[in-house]
């Protein structure tokens, strides 16, 4: 068993036994980082490239430390100070990491489709680190990794996810790997903020939180994207606050044993109230541990066999 | 697939029962500091395997043991070679590993580098005292200088036959060990 793709792009047409397949292998990574000496030699020798155009924490850490973990070579490369500013083209300067024998790109791009452009040009393995407002397909893998953790399954379950479904990458990439993995999706938010035909991805939309927090099983908040706030899509942060804010008022509706999950980084006091961030329902925390995990699991997936596509 | 006619039953349920409790009995003899000995396991036959030693030697002491399951898949030596990728499994050392004896147990041994990839993986957990290795199965053609130091059985074999160490916990209805011959 294996993926069948060279790259991760997206979970948009991934199989429900390829995601399994990341989710259970994660489970066995997850051992590597509780051990005192947190290192395996099965990437020696193999270089892995973070290419990163649009500022990242979590994500870009959390995948140089699980290339250190597997003992790849993790090179972190962003653009500011590179010779994008000399008006090189995207796919030249992959084309160029790849003549340095990199195995593994992992980019983060402003621009939708910007990680398929460049996985069609190269032999290396290229994985999504968010594209615009597209997919972000491995926060996506460790939401769900941390779900199963606590509730043994997805198969089943109601996922609330709450906020900007219109910006979110992060929606879009859960939306595909939930539903793939039969889970029931209700996303909430301002109509502004919600696109249109989003219904027809298979899931349902409310506009009232109240209404679907009752349901959930798990309640996803996504950030609000201050940066793009400047437009018109709320007329204030003071009223989004009041009307989507999960609160400790509105978690008095919630099931007793709802898990409350965020992807980073939280605006408190925005779409959260940091008694709940903080909370005992909160996951926040645990799906950073776990986002390490499932991301050695797609390395060692990608970047552990035989090599792909090269002709022998 | 290919002709599997030549099957060949080497052991049955009671050799491998038998085994294990000479197996206990060894394994106390030669360590003396019951409080420092453990057994480790290898995914996923040597791990059954393990389980069951273990269980003897709590029933021979009355008492406890420390007991770990390995998975070798991240410190293998062919995984670049290989085309259909293995399984990552478990690895469950709970237990400090530093000063301690330490029995590894495995199914079969054969070329020895299953085993050379387990000494590195408990190496990674500390610095064990004694590392000894118990097998159900030698079947020589070894590759690596390794010798196991609990032998169940030595065979001779040549590398297109394969044996099969098959175990209740397996789904397997009963306990045996098979010769499988390839044409």
């Amino acid at each position: 068993m294996q993926l069948q793709s060279k790259d991760l792009l997206g979970l948009e047409g991934v199989t429900k036994k390829e995601i399994s397949l990341i989710l259970d292998t994660a489970e066995s990574f997850r051992e590597v980082s509780e051990r005192s000496i947190k290192k395996v030699p099965t990437l020696r020798g193999r270089t892995i490239i973070n290419f990163f155009h649009e500022p990242s924490t979590r994500t870009r850490i959390s995948f140089e430390i699980a290339a250190k973990r597997l003992s790849a070579d993790g090179i972190n490369f962003s653009t500011s100070g590179s010779s994008f500013s000399k008006g090189e083209t995207l796919v030249d300067t992959v084309k160029n990491l790849e003549a340095m024998q990199a195995d593994v790109i992992v980019m983060r791009h402003g621009i939708p489709g910007a990680p398929h452009l460049i996985a069609r040009n190269l032999d290396a393995a290229v994985i999504n680190a968010g594209d615009g407002a597209h997919e972000h397909p491995t926060q996506a893998l460790l939401d769900m990794f941390t779900i199963r953790r606590h509730l043994g399954k997805l198969d089943g379950l109601t996922v609330v996810i709450v906020g900007d479904i219109a910006f979110s990458r992060v929606v879009r990439s859960n939306i595909y790997g939930l539903t793939t993995m039969g889970a029931r999706v209700i996303v909430v938010g301002p109509p502004t903020l919600i696109p249109v035909e989003i219904s027809r991805m298979g899931i349902e939309v409310l506009y009232n939180i109240d209404e679907a927090i009752p349901q959930a099983d798990i309640i996803m908040i996504l950030r609000i994207q201050l940066e793009r706030q400047g437009k018109v899509f709320l007329p204030s942060l003071r009223e989004y606050a009041r009307l989507y804010s999960l609160t400790p008022e509105r978690m008095k509706i919630a099931k007793k044993d709802v898990l409350v999950m965020h992807p980073g980084p939280i605006n408190r006091g925005v779409e959260i109230d940091p008694r709940i961030a903080d909370g005992d329902h909160s996951v926040i925390l645990e799906q950073v541990s776990n986002g390490v995990a499932v991301r050695m699991a797609l390395l060692f997936l990608l970047a552990g066999r035989k090599e792909f596509n090269k002709s022998e | 697939m290919s002709n599997v006619a030549a099957n060949r039953i080497i052991m049955t349920a009671r050799d491998i029962d038998r085994i294990l409790s000479r197996f206990a009995y060894e394994i106390l003899e030669r360590f003396p500091d019951r409080d420092n000995l453990a057994v480790v396991g290898i995914q996923t036959g040597g791990a059954h395997l393990g389980r069951r030693l273990v269980q003897k030697l709590e029933k021979l002491e009355k008492r406890s043991f420390s007991f770990g399951i390995l998975d070798i898949t991240l410190y293998r030596d062919d995984l670049a070679l290989e085309k259909d990728q293995p399984i990552v499994r478990k690895t469950d050392i709970s237990f400090e590993l530093n000063q301690r004896d330490i029995v590894l147990i495995d199914d079969v041994l054969y070329t020895g580098r299953t085993v050379r990839a387990a000494l590195d993986a408990l190496i990674d957990f500390g610095r064990p005292r004694r590392i000894a290795l118990a097998v159900i199965v030698d079947r020589g053609l070894r590759e690596f200088p390794i010798r196991p130091d609990f032998i169940g059985k030595e065979i001779q074999t040549i590398p297109e036959e394969t044996v099969r160490v098959r175990l209740t916990e397996e789904g397997e209805p009963v306990d045996q060990v098979v010769l499988l011959k390839e044409d």
